[in-house]
């Protein structure tokens, strides 16, 4: 029975034991000189891991008792996981390494923290969404504040570390109360209670804990509070990792919280999601007007972003969850390019965060500024570009699901919302002549911000086929 | 009432009572030996329950480590504890209130609390039949074998606090003389002194 199990959680077994290997690689070697080696092998690998749990596993498997689920669902969000994390790391390693922040240690915690989402995504069982969550989630603390002598950076961490622990408090003590119902952790188990007889009211209340305390995860409007502040705080390729991998992790989970353990009460939790999804929209594109720091104005991006995306959830479809699904996969290509290009926004060599200094950028820079303007427009979600395609599928999910009324608030949302992205494609073409940033950007950001670009761009077509493979990933939760 | 009976009240009113004490105690060291009487009877409690084992677990680890570390931590740290004692009172409402909520939870878990049918079946599926086993084997049972992923995932997150505190707070000084003891050890003792005769009266 072990080794049948093992077998199956494997790439996250090779993932930790590639992880200890760089840990201990590095520990007895250089220390921090053999960062960027570690990084790229980290990127390598993660990328292999990918490829090998998009090709290789097929079915659905299950391990430890229904702890550990390995189905199609799981590997798509397992695939985006790694992919978008791979991306992340090798874009900050020029940024950490020319302000001498690169620790050994940052690809070592990310892959970590990898392991820990990669458990998120296939967890079976409460007890399993807890230790994936707690892992993922202590690996970004210290990531949040890895440049300890920078008070911000410090102070992200913390914040971050306390609103974390809060969340967790609060599923765990939803996770209780649902146990205390239904007997089991197994969400097998807990969808047969619940079909047997009604919602009692400790399930309904460990229901509304648990999505609390996810919805903290995922930043998620009203439990969004330290999103600004730890995205502006925390070293720029650390708030990548934070706006790409873990909140595909956390939307993935609660996909599967809700559809696996809670599928039968679809009418209770859609109206949660539906609060949320709405507030998160309207709050992240409100907000972000007033806001100059690029960084926390993608902070509110991505809490907008939350917003479309638990549209999709809301729709308690298996055509929400596709739409979900496109939809994160979408985000996250568009904020790989847009952080690299934050991360290459300097002048004299240090790094600026105000977005009035892209001012004429376009003059000095046509191509990135092009590139940029595509992506804008994409986050906006203007229609040539795939990020329109994003928000029409999860908004044609709600209005298939008969809510329409969300469907509407999400259309004026994003027209709000497009004023702050079409600020930045203003400043950079339109703006007053001033200080101009530096034309420096190393080749692995001008890379991917120009490929993520593209794929705005050229995604156009048929999406690089990724809505056939969600939709086979949405068929396997929602039976 | 048997034995056991009179056993349980005596431990329940001594968990309660120096439960009471350890917040109101004036001194802080006190508290810490109050919290300690606290934990030996909770462990006397799980005696009563079979529980022998975690009975064992909660004074080994509670107080043998973590209430000697409080008390070390008590000592060891220069806090004004009266001033502390004094903000107190600011915060008595909140207080209040999270302890009206935990009451109210109370009487939902024992009032107005329903399990699914099968609950208590699908509770005690998971452990061994304890007539049969010993309880410190149906625990090992369960942790090694059963729950074998969350174990090692725990491991997982213990070893991600670990390179975190190292990341956090280690700092690695430079021009400092450090200790190297292979080098001690292998130095050559004519390399490192010279003796010197030195007749008397004539000096270096």
């Amino acid at each position: 029975m072990i080794s049948a199990d093992i077998s199956i959680v494997l790439p996250e077994i090779a993932l930790a034991i590639f992880a200890f290997g760089a840990l201990m690689f590095g520990v007895y070697t250089g220390k921090d000189r053999t960062a960027p080696l570690l990084i790229w092998l980290t990127a390598g690998f993660m990328v292999a891991l990918a490829f090998w749990l998009g090709v290789g596993a097929t079915g659905n498997r299950e391990a430890f008792g229904g702890m550990f689920v390995n189905d199609a669902f799981a590997r798509f969000a397992k695939v985006m996981i790694l992919l978008s994390a791979a991306a992340v790391l090798v874009m900050g390693q020029d940024y950490m390494q020319r302000r001498d922040m690169l620790r050994f240690e940052f690809p070592v915690l990310v892959s970590l923290s990898v392991i820990g989402m990669m458990i998120m995504v296939s967890a079976g069982d409460l007890m399993a969404l807890y230790m994936g969550l707690e892992l993922q989630s202590l690996a970004l603390y210290v990531l949040a504040s890895i440049r300890r002598d920078h008070a911000k950076s410090t102070e992200a961490g913390l914040k971050y570390f306390m609103l974390g622990a809060l969340s967790s408090g609060l599923l765990l003590y939803g996770a209780s109360l649902t146990y205390g119902f239904a007997g089991t952790t197994v969400f097998s188990g807990i969808i047969t209670t619940l079909q047997a007889g009604d919602m009692s009211l400790g399930l309904l209340f460990g229901l509304v804990f648990l999505l609390t305390g996810l919805a903290f995860k995922v930043s998620a409007v009203p439990f969004h509070m330290w999103t600004p502040d730890v995205y502006e705080g925390a070293p720029t390729p650390v708030t990548a990792v934070f706006a790409t991998a873990p909140k595909i992790a956390a939307m993935a989970l609660l996909a599967r919280l809700a559809h696996d353990a809670f599928g039968p009460a679809v009418g209770d939790w859609t109206q949660i999601l539906a609060v949320l999804a709405v507030l998160s929209m309207f709050l992240g594109s409100i907000a972000a007007i007033g806001q100059r720091d690029i960084k926390r104005l993608m902070a509110y991006s991505s809490i907008a972003h939350m917003g479309y995306a638990l549209v999709g959830l809301a729709a308690g479809t298996a055509g929400g969850v596709q739409a979900m699904l496109v939809y994160m996969a979408i985000y996250v290509t568009m904020n790989v390019g847009a952080f690299a290009f934050i991360l290459a926004m300097e002048r004299d060599g240090r790094p600026v965060t105000d977005i009035r200094s892209l001012n004429m950028y376009s003059r000095h820079e046509p191509l990135k500024a092009l590139a940029l303007l595509v992506l804008m427009f994409s986050l906006a979600g203007v229609p040539p570009t795939v990020g329109f395609f994003g928000k029409l599928y999860v908004l044609r999910a709600a209005v298939e699901a008969d809510m329409t009324w969300l469907a509407i608030a999400g259309v004026i949302a994003s027209v709000i919302g497009a004023y702050y992205y079409l600020r930045i494609v203003y400043f950079m073409y339109f703006g007053e002549e001033g200080e101009t940033l530096d034309r420096r950007m190393p080749p692995v950001q001008w890379g991917l911000l120009m490929a993520s670009a593209a794929v705005m761009i050229v995604g156009v077509v048929n999406l690089f086929g990724i809505d056939p493979l969600a939709a086979v990933a949405a068929q396997t939760l929602v039976r | 009432m048997t034995v056991a009976d009179y056993a349980f009240y005596a431990f329940a009113l001594v968990a309660v009572a120096a439960g009471l004490l350890v917040v109101v105690a004036r001194n802080p060291v006190h508290s810490v030996l109050w919290l300690i009487l606290a934990f030996l009877s909770s462990a006397g409690l799980f005696v009563l329950l079979g529980a022998e084992f975690v009975a064992m677990l909660l004074i080994i680890v509670y107080v043998g480590a973590v209430a000697v570390l409080f008390l070390f931590v008590v000592m060891m740290l220069d806090i004004d504890f009266a001033a502390l004692k004094a903000e107190m009172a600011k915060y008595v409402p909140l207080a209040a209130l999270v302890g009206i909520v935990i009451l109210m939870q109370l009487a939902l878990a024992y009032g107005a609390w329903e399990q699914a049918e099968g609950a208590l079946g699908l509770r005690q599926a998971v452990t061994p039949d304890l007539n049969e086993i010993h309880n410190t084997r149906a625990l090992g049972l369960l942790l090694y074998d059963r729950y074998i992923f969350l174990f090692q995932t725990g491991g997982l997150i213990l070893l991600v606090a670990m390179i975190g505190a190292i990341v956090l707070t280690l700092r690695h000084r430079e021009g400092i003389k450090r200790q190297n003891v292979l080098a001690q050890m292998y130095r050559d003792p004519a390399k490192a002194m010279e003796l010197k005769d030195i007749k008397p009266g004539q000096g270096l």
